[in-house]
């Protein structure tokens, strides 16, 4: 077990700094001085020594070589470098806005779950049948609609029916918590519907071959009732699969955010990202990919403990 | 023509897979609108009238205009043809070098795999959606044959890993058949059980994936060009029918919107729908 988390975490370290390498220097294949951008991109205008003076202080008047190794080092110590643009420390302009984006990601994903497992297990006791095939054509449209015309959709739906939309601006769950549920609440049913969609086709194939196991055959002949050995018996083995595919969805799913936040107007990092590249902001999109990878494997992490606790077999080899 | 076996095995398709059959007959529509969508198209993609912005759907303007008073039905069939193009190559290209990678890591295994395997978990670590972004943003815009290169590229590449991992297991499991072992000790070529003996028992699951990929990379597109760095007005391409302005007239004229997105969701469909059904008829398990 030790040499496993050695291995597990060298792996994880390693990861890391390739992404951080990889983004790095990706970067800084950038055209023009981000620096010289912040200044002139608004048509005004900057003498050479104010700039040679900013991109000093920003330290992107070094070589490259130096501002690598300060990188790296700056991520060893959790520091991200300075924004360019609002010249804030990264990690808290990220810190500000992370919040409401897990919030988002979170109901997402409990809303996916709860439509995903019915729609699989339906799909699965009806194998073959016409009624499988109605939940086939839901779940590759919940698929195919892009996320964020889904979302104008809706908007369009709660004017024309209720005449009320989720404030456009931000509001503090403190003062008025109805409306802030609502905010968070319509995106992530716009996020979990296409989520469900996925994981209810990988739920239903993997009931299928659960359904066919000796045991599941032993549980019926024993007189267990149909119910039971559906939701007891064999969902409870066919949901081992599909958390592994739910840890990397989640990481995938902070990723489709960055739409999402976006239609809707909400301040979380997906849109930071999209603002940070507009910008030519390099610390703030090293940052912000940084996170996106280190969420990635720690999901992945959890997933592979969490498999190792739930099935004996993964345990034993 | 009916005997032979290519003609058989479609025809066993379309009885089992009525849903399969339908994603066809989609995609050759839309092949064919694509094609000929001068020849169909009432009007010009690019005419402007700007005595007419911004109509509801009527006789004329079936599907309404936009704030230039271009017809969006005409729009909608010549965007078909870059949709389609940006799709299927990406999806063809990705695909094929992410299969490269991953039957190569599997059929070396040992040294080979191990580092291909954690190339591959970095560049899996970071969101489609985001490594495709901060790409497009680095490499700019190169227009080829009315094709914007970059973008392409910005798309297959995090194509790549997601394949050569799909494959990889594939092959793996190909790789310990007898018959494998029987080519090695006769003595063929790597190159030789490569080609001849292991891809062709994994063309299955390249179909699915690439039917998969083309799906993914027409949603992409729209995501990128709602984000304002796909695609470039004045083109018509869907994802930009679906940004900017029409974003902020939308609640007042829907038809700008709805459909554009519904011909993304329909060639979605389609695609999906296809790798779905080609997966339940190529796959021995679930075919009775």
């Amino acid at each position: 077990m030790l040499k496993f988390l050695l291995r597990r975490s060298a792996q994880f370290i390693f990861t890391l700094w390739a992404v951080a390498t990889l983004i790095f220097f990706m970067l800084r294949v950038l055209p023009g001085d981000p620096v010289e951008f912040k200044y002139t991109s608004d048509g005004g205008a900057i003498t050479a020594e104010q700039l040679q003076a900013q991109r000093e202080r920003f330290g992107y008047d070094q070589p490259m070589a130096i501002q690598y190794v300060r990188w790296i080092g700056g991520l060893a110590r959790m520091d991200l470098g300075t924004s360019i643009w609002s010249e804030n420390p990264v990690s808290e302009e990220i810190g500000s806005r992370f919040g409401i984006t897990i919030q988002l990601a979170v109901t997402a994903l409990v809303i996916g779950l709860l439509l995903a497992i019915p729609l699989g297990v339906l799909g699965a006791i009806s194998r073959g049948t016409w009624l499988d095939q109605v939940v086939r054509v839901c779940t590759v449209t919940g698929q195919s609609v892009p996320s964020f015309w889904l979302a104008m959709l809706v908007l369009l739906a709660l004017l024309a029916t209720v005449g009320w939309i989720p404030s456009i601006e931000a509001v503090a769950f403190k003062e008025r918590p109805w409306e802030y549920l609502a905010q968070i609440f319509v995106p992530a049913v716009v996020v979990g519907w296409r989520l469900s969609s996925v994981n209810a086709r990988l739920l239903r194939s993997s009931l299928i071959e659960v359904l066919s196991q000796d045991y599941v055959r032993t549980a019926h002949a024993k007189g267990v009732a149909p119910s039971r050995v559906i939701w007891r018996h064999a969902l409870a083995n066919a949901m081992l699969p599909t958390i592994t595919v739910i840890g990397i969805e989640f990481a995938g799913l902070l990723g489709g955010l960055v739409v999402t936040e976006q239609v809707f107007n909400i301040n979380g990092i997906g849109r930071l990202l999209v603002q940070a590249i507009s910008f030519s902001d390099l610390a703030l999109i090293q940052g912000l990919v940084m996170l996106f990878a280190l969420i990635y494997v720690c999901v992945g992490l959890c997933v592979d403990v969490l498999q190792a606790a739930l099935d004996p077999r993964i345990r034993v080899n | 023509m009916s005997g032979s076996p290519t003609f058989k095995s479609l025809k066993r398709f379309t009885r089992t897979q009525p849903l399969g059959l339908i994603a066809l007959v989609l995609i050759t529509a839309m092949l064919l609108g694509g094609s000929f969508a001068p020849q169909l198209a009432p009007f010009g993609p690019l005419d402007a009238r700007f005595d007419a912005v911004l109509t509801p759907p009527n006789a004329t303007h079936w599907f309404g205009t936009d704030n230039f008073g271009r017809d969006i039905f005409s729009r909608i069939l010549h965007g078909t043809r870059p949709a389609l193009l940006l799709g299927i190559s990406t999806a063809l290209i990705g695909s094929l070098v992410g299969a490269a990678i991953g039957t190569a890591s599997a059929y070396f295994g040992g040294r080979v795999d191990a580092a291909l395997q954690r190339a591959n978990d970095v560049l899996l670590s970071v969101p489609l959606i985001v490594a495709a972004l901060v790409v497009v943003a680095v490499l700019g815009k190169r227009m080829v044959a009315g094709v914007d290169v970059n973008l392409m590229l910005a798309i297959t590449l995090p194509y790549i890993p997601v394949m050569a991992r799909v494959m990889r297991t594939a092959a793996l499991s190909v790789r310990v058949s007898p018959y494998i072992d029987a080519a090695r000790a006769l003595g063929f070529s790597h190159t030789r059980i490569i080609v001849g003996h292991m891809l062709p028992n994994l063309v299955s699951p390249w179909l699915v994936m690439i039917s998969a990929f083309t799906a993914q990379t027409i949603l992409l597109e729209a995501s990128l060009s709602f984000l304002g760095v796909g695609v470039h007005e004045p083109t018509p391409a869907w994802g930009l029918m679906l940004s900017g302005v029409s974003v902020e007239t939308f609640t007042t004229a829907p038809w700008v919107i709805l459909f554009p997105g519904l011909a993304i969701s329909l060639t979605v469909f389609a695609f999906s729908l296809l790798g779905d059904a080609l997966r339940d008829a190529l796959d021995p398990r679930t075919r009775h």
